[in-house]
């Protein structure tokens, strides 16, 4: 009996022994992160804590709140983020909608007018918009040879153009998530509703659409946190115009060296992406969200 | 025609004709999708300093601009650089570390999980310049060294996410019984594990090629000086103006990407229909 239980214990540990050595195998990628990731990003944190004198102060948070330009660079990342978002639904929601009604064929040759700007990289696209859209570029030409308007529109280094190229860019990251929970769907449960007497328009509202809720969520609020922290297209098509958190912080490092102002800024930003994705976990697991669609 | 608009289109009996809003939607929007990036191909071909479409005189002149600037030439070998050794250095410690995570089941692991795709989640300007403070403290400003390590933590995730999935769909059973035959742990996964999930390795490998050659605000603070890469210098290139420079370059990107991404698919699709 005694030895029995010895061995019971040498096993257990032993077990135990072998799990930490796997967990080991983690150590590199965890060490690399740690590393390049988590120790930088706390010195931003603690810098954004320093004043200039070089003691503790909140002289970084307050200049946030005290200047104007600040508070109007938060309003107009949260307005682009928003807009972005409501945007994204409004256009991807009916696309993954008529991709996910199809026969498999057919939806994936769909798909791939979904996955293709998906994978090409974002400074190919947002160069392409750039084209598309100055002043003597094809957007104008055609609608000018159209009559849609007369004169060649302003219609990128300003909102507009941002708009335009986020939601290009975005719209991906919102109809994989929606499209995948669609096809999870249950098709029985709309005939169900047909057979009980509800119209289209009413089985497509009360089952269909509650059903692709998560994956609206989760799409959405990817499209938005991604939004909030987006620099390149914003400082490519917004001509400095439109000046978001993301851009404000390069520029304090890039043109006025004050790290504290950007490690304040840094802050704030990883904030709120952190917030929002606690209330996106609340609706789904991470993992759902990171492989959403891949 | 007259008899599909009125037949029946889904469950909910909606005809067709009802809904042929919905179809025109579709059409456009996919359109959209597609249209603006493809249009700069036939573009990039023009001989005209200001890109049009269709070109009226079709040249192959930006291609050899961008072929025989040494600029651009350091940077595209940069590039290929940096991502060709993000790949090699990503692929293995994401691979371990999805095993370990896998196998262990460790209370941890989530923990571990977590931490270990923090670099997908955190706003890639604060991974830049914390990356940047770093790296002119450590003094590897500018290297490739620094290039790829701050590229891997950004691909670890991806191989982590493909990895990990074809792991929970493999039977660690298989791998049990060929270590109770007498091979060590290592054994059993490189001749019994690796050769199963060895689609969505590879598929990893390349998303972090992609990850690494795609990169932009990373590149843009830590790559520089003997180390700039084409995404670097394309970013500073089109603050400026629109050069048509990088309509061929982008031209050459979309093939490279379309080919690499085509290749993930095909192995991705290969470990899922195992």
């Amino acid at each position: 009996m005694a030895a029995n239980g010895m061995n019971a214990t040498g096993l257990l540990r032993d077990e135990w022994m072998e799990r930490m050595r796997l967990f080991g195998l983690s150590s590199p990628a965890l060490l690399l992160v740690l590393a390049i990731l988590v120790i930088p990003v706390g010195w931003l944190f603690y810098v954004s804590f320093v004043g200039a004198d070089g003691t503790f102060s909140m002289e970084n948070y307050e200049r946030m709140i005290r200047r104007k330009s600040y508070a109007r660079i938060f309003r107009t990342t949260f307005e682009v983020s928003l807009l972005t978002t409501g945007l994204c639904i409004i256009i991807g929601y009916p696309l993954a909608y008529f991709i996910s009604q199809l026969p498999a064929r057919l939806a994936n040759l769909c798909m791939i007018t979904v996955l293709l700007p998906f994978w090409t990289s974002l400074l190919v696209r947002t160069y392409a918009w750039l084209v598309l859209l100055q002043k003597r570029g094809l957007v104008n030409d055609w609608a000018i040879t159209l009559g849609l308007w007369e004169e060649p529109l302003k219609i990128v280094h300003n909102m507009t153009g941002t708009l335009i190229g986020m939601v290009h860019i975005m719209l991906p990251f919102l109809i994989l998530p929606v499209y995948g929970a669609m096809k999870a769907i249950d098709r029985d449960y709309l005939k169900a509703a047909a057979n009980l007497g509800a119209g289209p328009t009413r089985a497509f509202w009360t089952v269909f659409f509650p059903l692709s809720m998560p994956g609206l969520i989760a799409g959405s609020l990817m499209v938005f946190v991604l939004c909030l922290g987006f620099f390149v297209t914003p400082a490519v098509l917004g001509g400095g115009k439109v000046i978001l958190v993301s851009m404000k912080i390069v520029s304090n490092i890039e043109l006025f060296v004050n790290w504290g102002a950007a490690s304040a800024l840094g802050v704030v930003l990883l904030a709120l992406t952190v917030i929002t994705l606690w209330i996106a976990s609340r609706f789904l697991r991470l993992e759902q969200m990171t492989g959403g669609g891949r | 025609m007259i008899g599909w608009l009125s037949a029946s289109a889904s469950e909910t009996q909606i005809t067709h004709g009802q809904r042929i809003w919905l179809y025109l939607l579709a059409v456009v929007v996919m359109l959209l999708l597609v249209a603006p990036t493809l249009i700069v191909i036939p573009m990039s071909f023009s001989d005209s300093q200001y890109l049009e479409f269709p070109p009226e005189n079709w040249s192959l002149r930006w291609y050899r601009f961008y072929f025989s600037s040494n600029e651009w030439m350091l940077a595209t070998r940069t590039s290929f650089a940096a991502a060709f050794l993000t790949m090699i250095v990503a692929t293995p410690i994401g691979v371990m570390a999805a095993y370990g995570l896998h196998a262990s089941k460790l209370p941890y692991m989530r923990l571990a999980f977590v931490m270990l795709i923090t670099p997908m989640m955190v706003p890639v300007v604060l991974v830049a310049i914390g990356a940047f403070y770093a790296y002119v403290k450590l003094k590897i400003l500018y290297t490739m060294t620094g290039l790829v390590l701050a590229h891997s933590i950004l691909a670890i995730p991806l191989v982590l996410i493909v990895t990990g999935a074809a792991l929970k769909s493999y039977d660690m059973n298989q791998e049990n019984a060929a270590r109770s035959l007498g091979a060590s742990r290592f054994r059993a996964f490189m001749t019994i594990t690796l050769p199963q999930i060895r689609f969505a390795v590879i598929s990893s490998a390349l998303l972090s090629f992609l990850a690494s050659f795609d990169e932009v605000v990373i590149a843009m603070f830590i790559s520089g000086g003997d180390n700039p890469t084409l995404t670097r210098n394309m970013f500073n290139a089109l603050r400026d103006q629109i050069d048509p420079t990088i309509a061929s370059i982008s031209t050459l990107m979309i093939l490279l990407t379309t080919l690499l991404m085509a290749l993930a698919q095909i192995f991705g699709r290969g470990s899922s229909n195992r």
